[in-house]
């Protein structure tokens, strides 16, 4: 499979059919695994590195779930592809400054990438549309259990799986899940959400993981620790939360509607007129008024159909996307022209929203500050 | 108090987390709480920045001098990475590694998966050995009903672990 066709197919978690999809964009697991006692990638040499990658890599290819798979070394990718990659999460940005000696493998859906000598030797992870931590555990959980058998897997057990960082140790299984949460942004709430989640052991972080800016009201909420706990529970724990998050972000926008809606139209009106009439917008501009533009699909503001396009635009109009569709290097001033030309012309055919279609519904529970003790 | 990131500056910002019943405690001065994005809550973690900070004081307190056997890799160049140089590190740094996995943890203790199969393969591996042992003192005995059957059973052996 060829990176154009990559491109050309966008993964499926973006069509967006999962469980809650309307606020969970995606579901993601991710096991790490090393080679028992060869230097993790970080301290090892070249030479060895490369050795390993030459043992790892034939062994991932003939997997199963790999037929017609996407597999290239690190070094054969241009940074503006790498730089795709890491826009459909479907390698880190730690693994796209990688060069000689890494690669990633990924299966014809895009909803499983294999990165190898990353941090770890094996960065095994699975994405899902929607809430679906359990299904993205259990291939990736299939995968590692075959692997296991063909490679010699760091194991101690006490310790569990071992890897370079100690944060990932035991099970070496980080589980996270992209929220989409205006309306919690909106009514000045998400930060409770944030400390709340915190104090209980649970990350989160922004649109590309550690130490990124939270844009398009886009949050990651993920486990923070891996040793002393089931891989099931640890899923269960972050299940359980995540829909207290959604329940409280639907109650925020029940809120929105009935307290607030002069605001709140006046948000989507402004968002779908300067999204159809801007002629330059920066790529968190476009994130963050795309964010309200879909929060006006889910109130029925437009039409279902509707829908796709904008989850579409939320990727398109990424800086490396955007370089790569057009063809040609583009400089920040050439790429927000651009941005605001393609989301024009997409949003050309929308009609206005229509804010007498927004259902309003009971709220489930009285809007409050959500309580540290859950 | 000095701030426990640059160690020159006073400390302004004191953060306390309370992660499964355990106190931990950071003190910051007002430029590392601001690199360290503590005053942005979206992108601050205090388990990420208590690692950042005791990791490499943790694991000195076990190893002073030692050097991993398997890689080489040595307690300074944790302090400078924070990442360990191969799965035998675990046991050469064990002793500082262990106060700083329980303080990062919910337990000590892997309860998780098990590699099934290579446990399995661990299992059928002793199980060749004590047939093919048992098969050469057969035929040094010239028990050949029994050898037979001993090498019946290695050769249904050999294909169960090549499945």
């Amino acid at each position: 499979m060829k990176f154009d066709q990559v491109m050309s197919s966008a993964g499926e978690w973006v069509r967006g059919e999962g469980p809650h999809h309307q606020i969970v964009v995606s579901s993601r697991v991710r096991l790490a695994r090393n080679l028992r006692h060869r230097s993790f990638p970080g301290w090892a040499k070249k030479v060895e590195r490369t050795q390993i990658l030459e043992q790892i890599k034939p062994r991932v290819e003939e997997l199963p779930e790999m037929q017609d798979s996407f597999s290239e070394l690190l070094q054969d990718l241009s940074a503006l592809e790498k730089q795709v990659l890491v826009e459909r999460h479907l390698i880190s940005r730690e693994h796209a400054a990688k060069g000689i000696g890494s690669a990633v493998v990924m299966n014809r859906k895009q909803t499983l990438s294999i990165m190898i000598n990353e941090e770890d030797h094996l960065r095994m992870q699975s994405i899902r549309s929607g809430l679906q931590l359990k299904s993205a555990f259990k291939l990736v959980d299939k995968i590692d259990s075959v692997l296991e058998g063909k490679l010699d897997i760091a194991y101690d057990q006490h310790l569990g799986y071992l890897t370079a960082c100690p944060t990932n140790v035991g099970t070496g299984m980080r589980a996270s899940a992209m929220l989409h949460l205006p309306g919690l942004v909106l009514s000045d709430l998400i930060n409770q959400v944030i400390q709340a989640v915190n104090k209980i052991g649970l990350a989160v972080r922004g649109l590309y993981g550690e130490g990124t800016e939270a844009m398009g009201n886009l949050f990651q909420i993920s486990n923070q620790t891996t040793l002393g706990e089931k891989e099931d529970e640890i899923i269960g724990r972050l299940t359980k939360v995540i829909e207290t998050i959604i329940e409280k972000e639907h109650d925020a926008r029940q809120v929105l509607i009935l307290k607030k809606s002069d605001t709140l139209w006046d948000q989507i009106g402004r968002a779908y007129g300067v999204l159809t009439y801007a002629h330059a917008m920066t790529s968190k501009e476009a994130l963050n008024l795309l964010s309200i533009m879909k929060l006006a699909v889910d109130l029925g503001a437009f039409a279902e159909d509707r829908r796709l396009p904008v989850d579409e635009l939320f990727i398109e109009t990424q800086p490396a996307h955007l370089q790569k569709t057009s063809q040609q290097k583009l400089n920040a001033e050439e790429r927000d022209f651009l941005r605001a030309q393609i989301i024009r012309d997409r949003l050309k055919l929308f009609p206005k929203p229509d804010m007498d279609k927004v259902a309003r519904e009971p709220i489930s529970n009285p809007p409050s500050a959500p309580t540290n003790n859950e | 108090m000095l701030c426990d990131v640059c160690k020159c500056n006073d400390a302004t910002v004191f953060l306390t987390q309370i992660l499964e019943g355990k106190m931990q405690k950071v003190n910051l001065c007002d430029a590392c709480s601001k690199e360290k994005g503590v005053q942005d809550p979206t992108g601050f973690a205090l388990a990420d920045l208590l690692l950042g900070i005791g990791a490499a004081e943790e694991i000195e307190k076990g190893a002073p001098t030692q050097k991993c056997p398997v890689c080489g890799f040595t307690q300074a160049d944790f302090k400078k990475t924070g990442r360990l140089g191969c799965s035998a590190c675990y046991i050469t740094f064990s002793e500082g590694l262990g106060t700083l996995l329980k303080a990062m943890h919910k337990g000590i203790e892997h309860v998780g998966k098990l590699p099934q199969r290579a446990f399995r393969q661990m299992e059928l591996t002793d199980k060749m050995r004590s047939l093919t042992d048992n098969l050469e003192k057969a035929v040094a005995e010239e028990n050949y009903e029994n050898a037979a059957s001993l090498r019946d059973q290695i050769k249904q052996l050999e294909h169960e672990m090549a499945s």
